[in-house]
């Protein structure tokens, strides 16, 4: 895979977008920082930004990347948007209980109960 | 006591994860274990090459390491300046859970049973013994 190659697949569906990691493996600062800059072309775009972002491939993460998940919250929030994160697994959605980010970001068990739940 | 060395380089932390991580995998250590020990290995080594060396490639990171039946020992030894690791706030506060940085010494601390720095906050010790018990499992809800 180059450095050029998309870390993320994504689908529009109405106002919502959907993002979906490729990699396993969240840790590289190169692939972060490609990831973020990537998700924050989506809110720029959007007035009114709705992103669902899916864990479903993810089994390792770094604190870099959870930084890069907070600065895209506050991006969100910014621009009065709604970010919701689903289908984290169990190992790390431990990762965000003690770091109280599940406090600080809105999560759900799947893409259904997330897409419902945006205002 | 086994070692690699690494440039500071993301790519390069993939060397000490292919030195340490079969070994652990081996060594019969939980699933669990091995997750926490991956992810202390690689908040370690990103503190050693980003913010010891400043991500300077010209500046080298000493990976050590035992692994035995009772634990695994890693010591990461960087060229930089140094650090008072006290003087990091804490990240689960309130005023600081906007912030993206500062969490990767206590997801350390929280996942090894054993964390210490050393030579001025150039070297962190990490230790994970065979019957450790952390994180505490919180087996948390998730909304729905």
């Amino acid at each position: 895979m180059t450095d050029t190659e998309s870390r993320l697949t994504i689908i529009e569906d109405g106002p919502i977008s959907s993002v979906r990691f490729l990699d396993q493996n969240i840790l590289e600062e190169n692939s972060i920082q490609k990831i973020g800059a990537e998700i924050s072309q989506l809110i720029d775009q959007a007035s009114n930004p709705k992103l669902l972002i899916d864990f479903q491939n993810v089994e390792h993460l770094s604190s870099a990347a959870l930084g890069t998940l907070i600065s895209i919250n506050n991006r969100i929030k910014e621009k009065g948007g709604q970010l919701r994160l689903v289908n984290i697994n169990p190992q790390i959605y431990e990762v965000f209980a003690i770091t109280k980010l599940d406090k600080l970001f809105k999560i759900y068990e799947d893409s259904e109960k997330a897409c419902a739940s945006f205002s | 006591m086994k070692q690699v060395t690494i440039a500071s380089r993301a790519s390069q932390a993939r060397k000490a994860h292919d030195a340490l991580m079969p070994e652990v995998a081996a060594a019969g250590y939980s699933g669990d274990s091995q997750f926490a020990i991956r992810l202390a290995l690689d908040e370690a080594l990103a503190n050693a090459m980003f913010h010891g060396n400043g991500g300077d490639p010209a500046k080298r990171v000493l990976v050590e390491y035992e692994i035995n039946d009772e634990l695994v020992y890693i010591k990461i030894q960087d060229e930089g300046h140094g650090f008072n690791p006290k003087t990091i706030p804490d990240p689960t506060l309130e005023e600081n859970l906007c912030k993206p940085n500062g969490r990767g010494i206590m997801l350390m601390k929280a996942y090894m049973s054993e964390v210490s720095f050393d030579d001025l906050g150039r070297c962190v010790t990490l230790i994970k013994n065979r019957n450790c018990k952390r994180p505490v499992a919180s087996h948390p809800t998730q909304q729905d």
